[in-house]
């Protein structure tokens, strides 16, 4: 497992999103007004703007949508994690999330290849959402 | 291919170009043209700067009094300013900088748009002056260094070294992009590439040879930092790899520098010592902070940006003579060249392999060497574009001159190829 040395600070209106990950769950707002999925958790839905969603529970299954090999650090803080395999998976509720991907080599990584969640437990209380090959 | 499709009658429609829906007005909509560019200023690009420092007030300062006697405008003249950030003062920018000037004015605005910004600027100038608001006005984007502090008490400065991202609590970007090592531009970039060839296919020598190509116009411009540095498709391919597939050489170089531009009105414009460069047309486009939202990260922003620039206009693709597009990364300038429909989408790759694009070329772009070859004086790597169009239309390109350039395009991105910007400057 990647080290994390960035961890992100949960906000009232995320924190469903964090207890489902700690519970190995992915949770996905469904607005209950148009139907959109939104990610990443918002108090308002990003197409209709209606405040009716609601928490499901989703797979978490996807596509890479793209992906990088980074070979020198995105910023200082992550020079002690290396080479960082960086993606945006397309979920197959339609949002997309940005994430990294674990237990693969660079040679494994094709655009549209089927992934897989990863729940990466972090130093502090959170858990995060990486992905891995399906 | 391209789909774009525009009103054609002159009232409001929702239409879709390039894979965007986007609201136009049709054609009364727009600039008549009436604002020109008559006057700038450009100190040059270093990445180590060996002069005296100043606040960047004090560079705002400087670089307006350059570029108002270029313009042969005076001082008194100036009512309206539009300003990126100042390091030393955050809020409240143009009012510090009227004051600092001993400039009053009716239009002041700050601009957030990252490396669309200059492009932005020069349309708002534009549109203020066209609104009869104001008849000069003054944009500027200071980016030398600052002196360092001498009261070890003092306010300290506190840039984050996440990019563009807040690490704020409750920032979108600090809790779900940040925590992935999602920040700062070259891994977005790459990204953006890596989506490309996958969709299109891939050609690693068309992407060098964008760099190339402005190393050889950056060779004929003394203010490029790579102004004595040549550097060949192949030098390119065999530069150290960044973010795959993204080579050092296919990205910016940070430098200290400035920039400053002064707009006016036609009537005035008559007046002054150079050719004016009128803005005919603009584009702006934006919707998603973080690349990985896009709703489509290989059909970009600067698609309907450009295609209300060209219609405002009333021209078309082949009617440019120059263009200089933002060029963050070499990615930046195929997608470019693509959405703003030089070539249908997909064909950029062939499009770059089939055309000259130094000064000399079929197809010139960037003939200052573009920030690739120039080099990003922060904000005002930006400036350098529309800059470098207003040099050309007046005939200053010195060796690096473009025969007959009236028409020039330019574009302007900022973010992760999230917010765009377009103009069309034509001389008068």
């Amino acid at each position: 497992m990647q080290p994390a040395p960035i961890v992100p600070d949960p906000t009232p209106t995320s924190q469903p999103f964090w207890d489902g990950l700690a519970r190995g769950e992915v949770m996905l707002q469904h607005c209950d007004d148009c139907g959109e999925w939104v990610y990443y958790p918002r108090a308002f839905c990003s197409k209709c703007l209606s405040a009716n969603m609601t928490w499901t529970e989703i797979s978490g299954e996807g596509t890479l949508y793209t992906f990088t090999v980074a070979r020198q650090p995105t910023t200082p803080a992550f020079a002690e994690v290396g080479v960082q395999m960086l993606a945006v998976i397309e979920l197959d509720e339609g949002p997309k999330v940005t994430t990294t991907i674990e237990n693969a080599a660079e040679e494994d990584l094709v655009i549209g290849a089927r992934v897989r969640p990863v729940f990466a437990p972090t130093s502090g209380d959170v858990t995060l959402l990486r992905y891995e090959l399906a | 291919m391209v789909s774009g499709v525009m009103a054609t009658d002159c009232r409001p429609c929702v239409g879709v170009a390039y894979g965007w829906q986007v609201w136009m007005k049709g054609c009364e909509m727009g600039l008549r043209g009436d604002a020109a560019v008559v006057g700038f200023a450009e100190w040059p690009a270093e990445r180590r700067h060996g002069g005296s420092r100043s606040f960047q007030l004090e560079q705002w300062a400087e670089l307006a009094a350059i570029a108002l006697a270029d313009a042969g405008i005076a001082s008194s003249e100036v009512n309206g300013i539009v300003t990126s950030d100042l390091r030393e003062s955050a809020d409240f920018v143009p009012a510090t900088v009227a004051e600092y000037l001993g400039w009053s004015v009716n239009f002041a605005e700050r601009l957030d748009i990252g490396g669309a910004s200059c492009v932005g600027m020069l349309w708002r100038a534009a549109a203020a002056i066209e609104l009869g608001v104001c008849d000069v006005v003054v944009c500027a984007t200071p980016s030398r260094p600052r002196p360092r502090p001498t009261n070890p008490r003092g306010p300290k400065q506190n840039w984050s070294s996440m990019g563009a991202s807040s690490n704020e609590w409750g920032s979108p970007q600090a809790e779900f992009d940040i925590p992935h090592g999602n920040v700062a531009q070259n891994a977005g970039y790459a990204m953006i590439a890596q989506r490309y060839a996958a969709e299109f296919g891939y050609d690693p020598r068309a992407l060098a040879k964008i760099a190339a190509d402005q190393r050889t116009n950056a060779n004929h411009n003394p203010l490029a930092v790579f102004h004595d540095v040549p550097a060949t498709i192949d030098d390119v391919l065999a530069s150290r790899m960044v973010a795959d597939p993204l080579h050092i050489l296919e990205i910016v170089m940070p430098c200290h520098g400035g920039a400053a531009m002064v707009v006016t009105s036609r009537e005035r414009a008559a007046k002054t010592p150079h050719r004016p460069a009128y803005i005919t047309g603009f584009g702006e486009h934006l919707a998603y902070k973080t690349h990985s939202y896009a709703r489509d990260m290989v059909r970009t922003p600067i698609g309907p940006a450009a295609q209300q620039a060209f219609e405002m206009a009333g021209i078309g693709r082949g009617d440019v003579d120059a263009s200089q597009l933002y060029d963050c990364y070499t990615i930046t300038v195929l997608l470019t060249i693509e959405d703003a429909g030089f070539c249908g989408k997909g064909e950029g790759l062939e499009f770059v392999n089939s055309h000259d694009l130094t000064f000399t070329g079929d197809f010139p772009v960037n003939t200052h060497g573009g920030q690739l070859g120039f080099g990003q004086p922060g904000l005002a790597g930006g400036m350098s574009q529309p800059l470098e169009a207003v040099r050309q239309i007046q005939g200053r390109g010195g060796e690096r001159q473009v025969a007959g350039c009236d028409t020039v395009f330019v574009s302007g991105t900022g973010g992760i190829m999230s917010e765009q910007g377009a103009l069309i400057l034509q001389g008068g």
